[in-house]
C-alpha cells in the first residue's frame, strides 16, 4: 500500500496540517455561530436599518464564492496590522484574514438556519413569556433560543461539516493547513494519488468525529424533554 | 353590591381592527377587585381579542385600558411591569417546552421578580400542592396530560402574585374528562377572592362562579348582568337567541 508508506514517511506534514485545519475550523465555527445568531436577531428585528443590513449581508455572502470572499478580505483588510508571528506553525498575517473570511461566510448560513429555527418556535411560547412580564430579550434568551437551537441542531451540524471541508481553500493564501501540507508531500513524492487518499481519510475522520459530537449534544437536549 | 371596591380594570371604548376587519367596535367594561367576570358569546365575536388587548398581547387600535389607574398603552408605563400583575392562561397552555414544571413556575419569579431561586422554588412547590401536582415538579411538559398542563399554567401565572387573572378559553382544548379538574382550580381561585376575567364556553362555570356575565357579539358587549339576569332573564334578542342555541347542551 503506497498510501501507508507515504504516510509513515511524511506523517509529520499531515499531522501538522490536520492540527491547523482543526484549529482554524473550530475558531471559524465558534465565531461564525456567534455572528450568525446576531445576524439572525437583526434579520428578525423590527429595526429597519438592522433588518436591511442583515438581509443584504446574507444575500451578498451567500451569492458569492468563498474563494473570492477570501481574496477580497485579504486584500481589502490589508490596512490591519496583524501580529507578525507564528502560532502552531501558522503565519498569523495570513491566517487571521482567512479566519475572518471563513467566519463571515459561515455566519450568513448560520443566520438563515437560526432565523428558521426561531420562526419555527410556536408564537404562544413567547406570548406566555411576555404575559408574565418578561422582556423581549429575556424571552428570546430563556425560552425561544433554547428551543430554536434544539430544532436546528442537525442542520447546524451539517453547516459545521461543510465549514471544515471549505477551510481547504485557505491553502491558496499559503496557510499551512491540511491541503497545503498535502501539496508539499506531493511535490516531494511526485505521486499525488496516495496523498489525496490520506488527506481525504483525514477530512472524513474529522467530520465523523464532528458529526458524532453533534449527535451526542442533540441526544442530551432530547433527554431533557423525554 | 359593594360599590367602593377598588377598580382593577377600566376599559373605555376599546377598538381593535386587523386591517379591514373590525373585531372590537368599542367595548366598555369595569372590573372591580374580587369580580369574576365571565365573557360569553359566539365564535368570532371578539371575546379572545378583547382579553388579549387587556394585557396588550394585541395592540388596541383605539380606546383606553386602565389597569390600576395606569394606561397600559401609554409609553410612560412599562408594559412588562404591568403584565407582572396580570396573569394569563391560554387555551393551548403554552408551557415552556424546554423547561421542567418547576422551572416553568420559577422562571418569572426569578427573572422578573428577582426572587432567590430557593425562595421561588419553595413558593412554586406550595402552589403545586394547591393543585395536587407536587410530584410532577421535575418532569417536562410533554409528559403531562392537558388538564395537568393547564393547572400548571395557572400556577405559573399565580407565581407572579397577580392582581387579576385573565383566562382565554382555558378548557376549550381539553378532553372532556379533564375539564372538571381545571374548572375546580378556577373555582377555588375565585372563592379565594382573585379578580378574574374569563372567556369561556363553559356555561355551568359562568352560571355558578361568575359574579358578572358579559355577552359579546360582533365586537360589542350586547348585555351585561348577574348570571341570574343573563341566563334566566336575558333582555336582548341576540342574547336569548345565543342561549337558546346552546341550551340544548345542558
Amino acid at each position: 500500500m503506497k498510501s501507508i508508506e507515504i504516510f509513515s514517511e511524511y506523517y509529520k506534514y499531515f499531522l501538522r496540517g490536520t492540527r491547523a485545519t482543526v484549529v482554524i475550523s473550530l475558531i471559524t465555527v465558534i465565531f461564525g455561530s456567534i455572528l450568525g445568531c446576531i445576524l439572525a436577531l437583526m434579520r428578525l428585528s423590527k429595526n429597519k436599518p438592522a433588518n436591511t443590513f442583515a438581509r443584504m449581508y446574507i444575500a451578498v455572502i451567500r451569492g458569492t464564492p468563498l474563494l473570492v470572499q477570501l481574496y477580497i478580505v485579504f486584500f481589502q483588510l490589508d490596512f490591519i496590522s496583524y501580529p507578525k508571528m507564528t502560532l502552531l506553525g501558522l503565519d498569523l498575517e495570513r491566517t487571521l484574514p482567512c479566519i475572518i473570511a471563513l467566519s463571515i461566510n459561515s455566519s450568513a448560513y448560520v443566520a438563515e438556519l437560526v432565523r428558521a429555527g426561531i420562526q419555527a418556535v410556536d408564537i404562544g411560547q413567547s406570548e406566555a413569556a411576555r404575559s408574565i412580564g418578561m422582556s423581549e430579550a429575556q424571552t428570546m434568551w430563556n425560552v425561544v433560543l433554547p428551543q430554536a437551537i434544539k430544532n436546528i441542531l442537525p442542520a447546524i451540524g451539517n453547516e459545521f461539516i461543510t465549514m471544515i471541508k471549505e477551510t481547504s481553500v485557505i491553502q491558496y493564501l499559503g496557510v499551512a493547513d491540511l491541503m497545503y501540507n498535502n501539496g508539499i508531500v506531493i511535490t516531494s513524492t511526485y505521486n499525488p494519488l496516495p496523498s489525496y487518499y490520506i488527506t481525504a481519510t483525514i477530512y472524513l475522520l474529522l467530520n465523523l468525529v464532528m458529526g458524532r459530537g453533534v449527535t451526542l449534544f442533540e441526544r442530551r437536549l432530547q433527554k431533557n424533554e423525554r | 353590591m359593594n360599590a367602593d371596591r377598588q377598580t382593577v380594570l377600566e376599559i373605555k371604548n376599546l377598538r381593535k381592527d386587523f386591517g379591514e376587519l373590525e373585531v372590537l367596535k368599542g367595548v366598555d367594561a369595569t372590573i372591580k377587585k374580587g369580580d369574576v367576570m365571565v365573557v360569553i358569546g359566539p365564535s368570532g365575536s371578539g371575546k379572545s381579542t378583547f382579553l388579549r388587548c387587556v394585557n396588550r398581547l394585541e395592540q388596541p387600535t383605539g380606546g383606553q385600558i386602565l389597569f390600576e389607574d395606569q394606561d397600559i398603552c401609554s409609553s410612560n408605563n412599562d408594559i412588562n411591569k404591568l403584565r407582572q400583575k396580570m396573569g394569563m392562561v391560554f387555551q393551548q397552555f403554552h408551557l415552556f417546552n424546554n423547561l421542567t414544571v418547576l422551572e416553568n413556575i420559577t422562571l418569572g419569579p426569578t427573572k422578573v421578580r428577582k426572587l432567590k431561586p430557593a425562595e421561588a422554588q419553595e413558593q412554586a412547590m406550595q402552589l403545586l400542592d394547591t393543585v395536587g401536582l407536587r410530584e410532577k415538579a421535575s418532569i417536562y411538559p410533554s409528559q403531562l396530560s392537558g388538564g395537568q398542563k393547564q393547572r400548571i399554567a395557572i400556577v405559573r401565572a399565580l407565581a407572579m402574585k397577580p392582581d387579576v387573572m385573565l383566562f382565554d378559553e382555558p378548557t376549550s382544548s381539553l378532553d372532556p374528562e379533564m375539564v372538571g379538574e381545571v374548572l375546580s382550580v378556577m373555582k377555588d381561585l375565585a372563592e379565594s377572592g382573585m379578580t378574574m376575567l374569563v372567556v369561556t364556553h363553559e356555561m355551568g362555570f359562568a352560571r355558578h362562579v361568575a359574579t358578572r356575565v358579559v355577552f359579546m357579539d360582533d365586537g360589542l358587549i350586547v348585555e351585561e348582568g348577574s348570571p341570574e339576569e343573563i341566563f334566566n332573564h336575558p333582555k336582548r334578542l341576540r342574547t336569548k337567541d345565543f342561549l337558546s342555541k346552546i341550551s340544548t347542551a345542558f
